[in-house]
């Protein structure tokens, strides 16, 4: 029981993390209908910025709480600045186009995001600083909770309500209900969807870059490729969520990391990557549009 | 009786061009060759379910893990007594270790039409994007599951692979994939294929069967994927899960998609050029993948059709092909004499 609980815990700290990932995956499909493969790669830009963010206050010595929180603000700058860019370059110029090719620039972004990161970062990985000092804190029943998890789950609770703020409460989240609902009828009634759909990936980058971040606090390693597999999962997460939907993204995300670490604990680990898509697959067979996701009926 | 002859040429000259060929060209070139026939059989079997069929498969390196292993394995354990067997018989080793490879091959082949038909019928209720993730999961889940079979060598890779594969199988294949796809798509079912892309309620409608069509689609594309593993396997003489991962699948697609969908000759350029384009840019070092990228990018953006669109290249060639139609056969003079040459510049 015990263990158990200690896999819970451990699982949905590191659901959590998926959920970040997987809300950036599910907005952007929401609003352009487009699998952003170089969201994952974003993430990784979001881990690099804070490793060189961090080193500039003076880690990998101590570093004030003040500090440690502007380089998660800095990662998350840049990082939805180069969402931004991406979207702007390589997206908006066919937003005309057959979904498919759409598809595939984003599949050559991640290359190039990659590949640009494997020359300017190296190959080698790099060990991001503890900028908050790891300690165990101990529950109850015997279970074990790090600084970094507590960490780790009190910012993405407290990012994913600021998301669900903007998405419900604000205007441009009402425009941006608006525009993943029907994006020429929200054009026609005024909605700017160019800026709209801008606004959704400096958003969706921004998270993915705490989620990097955060990553990076509690495995220190970092390298150029670390964003293909988290990438990759938490795109699965979104599905199994229901794509486009924004509370089924940060469900299928803890549903996945509890399930993820619950058969690295109790089965092997060389099955872990396949957990991942075998949940997916008899999800999707017994409910096609996942979790929380609407079907929408086909208009003839 | 003339088509039969026209294979039997165009069999006989492949044959001279695989003894011929090593000692022309450098074994680097070679390489890129034969890796260009694998990648053509991925691209256009691919093409039978992205591009005429409409469906959107990215797990197609699972296909090709599952024909490579199955064939390696049978040539690696049975290969050597089946050879023994037929020596014993008279048999000279050359021909029945050659026969069982073939019949390796379309066994490896036919292991994976199965796994095309088990994800053939998840299409049956899922659409777009979520039988994509299906396919995409179906493909990494057979990687892991590989990768724990200690017999194929687990995670060491599986070593010492007899090397059967030559430009003459090569060739051979990447014509008979080539020649059945473009059958089919022109024939009625071809017609049928088209229709589940372009409306499927419509082709539903008006008869089509479209279930057995979208499964049928992915039995024959898996096939032909898992006789490019065997060939792939018996090439390099290993085999390892790392080469099956979803960015090969994704490789493929981008071949079916930057070639034109539903263009059997799209397909074929598309497969040869990013073959040899990251080859070619082996001179720019670490800033080869870079450029790869940017350039798809940059080719994406200004062709989003596609390098072909939906249109085959050049329609006159393929009329002196001997897959010809009712309507070309009065052309047969005039196109036959054309027939030689074109297939010696192949």
């Amino acid at each position: 029981m015990q263990e158990f609980l200690q896999q819970l815990v451990n699982g949905i700290t590191w659901g959590s993390i998926y959920a970040l990932i997987a809300l950036g995956y599910t907005m952007v499909y929401g609003i352009l209908r487009l699998i952003n493969f170089a969201h994952g790669d974003v993430y990784m830009v979001g881990a690099f910025t804070a490793y060189f963010a961090a080193r500039l206050f003076g880690a990998p010595g101590p570093v004030s709480l003040f500090a440690a929180v502007l380089v998660l603000l800095l990662a998350m700058a840049v990082s939805s600045l180069l969402g931004v860019v991406i979207e702007r370059g390589a997206y908006k110029p066919l937003r005309k186009s057959p979904r498919l090719t759409m598809l595939i620039t984003a599949i050559g972004v991640s290359l190039l995001l990659e590949n640009l990161g494997l020359i300017v970062f190296g190959a080698d990985p790099k060990f991001f600083p503890q900028i908050v000092a790891p300690r165990q804190i101990e529950l109850g029943v015997g279970v074990l909770v790090s600084s970094h998890q507590i960490i780790v789950l009190s910012v993405s609770v407290l990012l994913m309500v600021a998301l669900q703020v903007v998405v419900l409460k604000t205007k441009i989240g009402k425009a941006m209900r608006a525009v993943s609902f029907h994006r020429e009828a929200s054009s026609l009634m005024g909605i700017s969807t160019d800026n709209v759909i801008t606004f959704t990936f400096a958003v969706g980058s921004a998270l993915a870059a705490a989620a990097g971040v955060l990553v990076a606090l509690s495995n220190p390693k970092i390298d150029p490729l670390m964003g293909i597999m988290p990438g990759l999962k938490a795109f699965v997460a979104a599905v199994l969520g229901g794509i486009g939907n924004i509370p089924g993204a940060m469900l299928g995300g803890l549903i996945m990391g509890i399930s993820e670490v619950m058969v690295v604990g109790y089965i092997s680990s060389t099955y872990r990557d396949a957990i991942a898509f075998a949940l997916l697959i008899i999800i999707l067979l017994v409910k096609p549009t996942g979790l929380m996701g609407t079907g929408m009926g086909e208009k003839v | 009786m003339r088509q039969f002859l026209f294979i039997l040429g165009a069999i006989a000259v492949l044959f001279v061009l695989n003894l011929v060929l090593p000692a022309l060209v450098n074994p680097y070139i070679f390489q890129i060759l034969i890796l260009c026939g694998i990648n053509i059989i991925l691209a256009v079997s691919l093409n039978l379910v992205n591009g005429h069929t409409g469906q959107f498969s990215i797990g197609h390196a699972g296909f090709m893990a599952i024909g490579g292993y199955t064939c390696a394995a049978l040539t690696y354990y049975l290969g050597p007594q089946i050879v023994e067997r037929a020596t014993s018989i008279g048999l000279p080793p050359a021909v029945s270790g050659i026969t069982f490879f073939v019949f390796s091959l379309l066994a490896g082949g036919a292991a994976s039409a199965v796994a095309g038909f088990l994800v053939g019928l998840p299409s049956l209720r899922l659409r777009g994007d979520y039988l994509a993730i299906v396919t995409l999961g179906f493909g990494e889940i057979i990687r892991v599951m590989i990768l724990n079979v200690e017999a194929v060598g687990g995670a060491r890779g599986f070593a010492d692979i007899p090397g059967h594969t030559n430009f003459f199988w090569v060739s051979f294949f990447v014509f008979l994939t080539i020649l059945v796809v473009r059958n089919l798509t022109t024939s009625t079912h071809g017609r049928a294929f088209i229709s589940v892309r372009e409306d499927e309620i419509a082709a539903e409608a008006l008869g089509i069967n479209t279930t057995n069509y979208k499964v049928l689609a992915f039995v024959i594309g898996a096939f032909f994927a898992g006789v490019a593993g065997g060939l792939f396997g018996h090439y390099l003489m290993y085999l390892h899960t790392n080469s099956f991962t979803f960015m090969k699948s994704f490789e493929v697609v981008i071949m079916v998609v930057l070639g034109g969908m539903g263009s059997i000759t799209g397909s074929v350029i598309a497969a040869t050029l990013l073959t040899v384009l990251p080859e070619a840019l082996r001179p720019v070092k670490e800033f080869r993948m870079v450029i790869y990228a940017a350039l798809l990018i940059f080719l994406m953006i200004v062709r989003p059709q596609g390098l072909l669109g939906m249109k085959e290249l050049s329609l006159r060639t393929f009329r002196s092909l001997p897959f010809r139609t009712e309507k070309s056969k009065s052309r047969q003079g005039e196109s036959g004499a054309a027939e030689g040459t074109n297939k010696n510049a192949d």
